[in-house]
């Protein structure tokens, strides 16, 4: 028996190469899974009729679900620096800041066509990432990161005031009726518009079914396509032997250093990527929206994708995706919510318990919700170290395991 | 027998403390060499020496030829030293599989490689030649095992694993044994024993534990106070006199 179990697995041939895209098993799933949810997105996230007390809580609108794929990329690349070396950078935003102006200069200087001003956005970042990242990483810790929020901090404040000619300063950039891209024709005086080969990033088909509204937005499709490469394309790093590098780094780097590897190269490298992956999503906004400020840059944005890559769970594949969902849910819908709503919800108890309900309610929404995203976070950080994909990880053990029990032991 | 590793003349000092005075040391291809000492003899600042993180004020050390001062750890682990630790350093974050294929994929692709697509684990060559070595130190039933979990014993036979699937040329070992249970010593002198009989592997050990010494090194050479006092066979240093009084009087033997 001693022998077989110690003979098997030499015997056994590595798995093949099979799957989805290279993809096996779990990943393959996942990616299935992730795919089905961009795709129906426009119906998943408005599952309530329209003109209901509950419509509010519907997040299939273009603008937000664009806003969900984009910090979707912008948390999953970010992931893979963070998650998979440890290397908290701070200064994530510049990278999306830095793809947004140059996706912008494209569409105004050479095409309104958004794909070339995407893939211009993503080698700028990720050229400047290089730069950033070469200068940081000479520290690592704590010091990497604060180093990594003054470039990001001097790019916020160089935009706004030296190099304004190139970001527009305070009112950033938008385009103009005087902007005439190279290849494309616009007639006089008009303000040209972002697009994929003329069709217009705005343009949406609407589908109403019974009292249901459904929005299919092409930018939205667009940048979803984008999202899924993005997401595809991290599956296989985590699984390559560049991915195992940079757990390594993570791990140990002495007995990096002393196996012969250089785990500094691979981290600049990883950072590289995160950085390009940040250019691609400001790419992306600019497409979506054609404007950029300097804004972009400050380093609350920095902290936030910090905060959506915890939350959902660092290292994990979906983790990013769910935590950048989840904040900017909260963000655009639980601030909607007002006093005016808030009444409404209440108006079934009488007067006096109605008016301290809603004033109780009220700190938690409105322009407040940093207050209740912030104790989500706590909670998240405190019960749930592993962050969402933990959580879900938790109840899935939990149902299988009352499953096993109530039914007789199998095998 | 030649000798792949020579010590040459080497000093270092830190401030006022002579760490390191007039250090020369050959160490004999295929062999195991212990280099014993007091505390503070500078037997931890001589591995140091050789693994490139510290450079001596003056001397030299050379590895089949080369120079090795001046490079990276990184760069001497290429030209083909590997050193133990004395807490075994390993991924423990990652399985036992995973620490094995690192070592095996900075063999063959050098200090640093972007391969971001393939699976690991597609890697058929190199995840056999991990099996095998795996096989061979009795781990491979663990593979699968995250490495923080295992024994202290098992974490050192796995670090030694992942030095000896690069096929070392020289094997430092700095106290292999060091803050071990009797049964893990046993263990451990077993298996540097087998590794010296079957893959003639040779070995650099620096080490506390008589016992360990006695029963491996084929040449001891005795540091005090950073200067090398004798070099012999282990029969005669045994009842060495000067040894007796700068070291083993205050050990037990």
């Amino acid at each position: 028996m001693t022998d077989q179990t110690t003979q098997t697995p030499l015997a056994k041939p590595a798995p093949a190469k099979s799957g989805l895209f290279g993809l096996e098993g779990k990943d393959a799933t996942l990616l299935l899974v992730v795919f089905a949810l961009v795709v129906f997105a426009p119906f998943i996230l408005n599952p309530f009729p329209e003109g209901s007390g509950m419509a509010q809580f519907n997040a299939g609108y273009p603008d937000l679900m664009q806003r969900f794929v984009i910090f979707g990329i912008f948390a999953i690349g970010f992931n893979i620096l963070f998650g998979l070396t440890g290397y908290l950078s701070f200064g994530h935003a510049a990278f999306l800041g830095v793809g947004s102006y140059a996706a912008m200069w494209s569409m105004k200087l050479f095409t309104l066509n958004v794909i070339p001003g995407i893939f211009f956005a993503i080698i700028v970042a990720g050229l400047f990432a290089a730069a950033v990242g070469y200068i940081s990483l000479r520290r690592s810790g704590i010091y990497f990161s604060i180093l990594t929020l003054a470039f990001a901090q001097m790019s916020y404040a160089l935009a706004y005031s030296v190099l304004t000619p190139l970001t527009g300063g305070e009112t950033g950039l938008q385009i103009k009726n005087t902007d005439n891209p190279l290849l494309s024709s616009i007639p006089e005086g008009e303000i040209g518009r972002a697009n994929l080969f003329g069709a217009q990033m705005g343009s949406s088909y609407e589908m109403s079914v019974g009292s249901w509204l459904f929005t299919f937005n092409l930018g939205y499709y667009i940048a979803a396509l984008f999202m899924l490469i993005a997401f595809y394309l991290s599956i296989r790093i985590f699984r390559s032997p560049f991915g195992m590098m940079l757990r390594a780094v993570k791990s140990n780097q002495q007995r990096m250093n002393y196996t012969g590897l250089t785990p500094k190269t691979y981290t600049l490298y990883a950072f590289i990527i995160s950085g390009m992956y940040a250019g691609l999503a400001g790419g992306l906004m600019v497409a979506m929206d054609t404007q950029v400020g300097p804004e972009r840059m400050f380093w609350t944005a920095s902290g936030e994708v910090v905060i959506m890559a915890i939350l959902g769970g660092a290292g994990t594949l979906i983790g990013p995706v769910l935590g950048a969902g989840a904040i900017k849910y909260m963000e655009n819908i639980l601030s909607k919510i007002n006093k005016d709503v808030l009444h409404q919800w209440f108006a079934f108890l009488p007067e006096g318990m109605e008016n301290v309900m809603v004033e109780v309610a009220n700190i938690f929404v409105g322009k407040q919700w940093h207050f209740t995203l912030g104790i989500v976070f706590m909670l998240v950080v405190i019960f749930l170290p592993g962050g969402l994909v933990e959580g879900a990880q938790r109840v899935t053990a939990r149902f299988r395991r009352k499953k096993s029990t109530s039914n007789t032991p199998a095998e | 027998m030649s000798s792949i590793l020579s010590v040459k003349g080497v000093n270092k000092r830190f401030g006022g403390l002579q760490a390191l005075g007039d250090v020369n040391l050959d160490v004999a291809e295929n062999s195991c060499h212990a280099i014993i000492g007091p505390n503070g003899a500078g037997k931890s600042t001589l591995l140091n020496v050789l693994v490139g993180k510290l450079i001596p004020d003056s001397g030299s050390v050379v590895f089949d030829g080369q120079s090795v001062l001046g490079r990276q750890p990184h760069e001497i682990n290429q030209m083909g030293i590997s050193r133990v630790f004395q807490t075994p350093e390993i991924f423990a974050d990652l399985s036992v599989m995973e620490n094995m294929l690192i070592p095996c994929f900075a063999k063959r692709d050098g200090a640093f490689k972007m391969k971001a697509i393939g699976a690991v684990f597609g890697e058929r060559d190199m995840v056999q030649k991990a099996e095998e070595m795996l096989a061979e130190v009795g781990m491979l039933e663990k593979r699968d095992m995250v490495a923080s979990s295992m024994s202290r014993g098992d974490k050192r036979r796995l670090e030694m694993a992942m030095c000896l699937v690069q096929d070392p040329r020289l094997l430092l070992l700095d106290e292999p044994t060091a803050g071990m249970a009797r049964a893990d010593t046993e263990n451990t002198i077993e298996l540097l024993k087998t590794i010296r009989r079957e893959r003639g592997i040779t070995m650099a050990i620096i080490e506390h534990d008589m016992n360990v010494v006695f029963s491996l090194a084929e040449r001891i050479t005795v540091l005090a106070q950073g200067t090398p006092l004798v070099e012999d066979i282990p029969d005669n240093i045994k009842g060495h006199p000067k040894v007796r009084e700068a070291y083993l009087g205050e050990a037990q033997v």
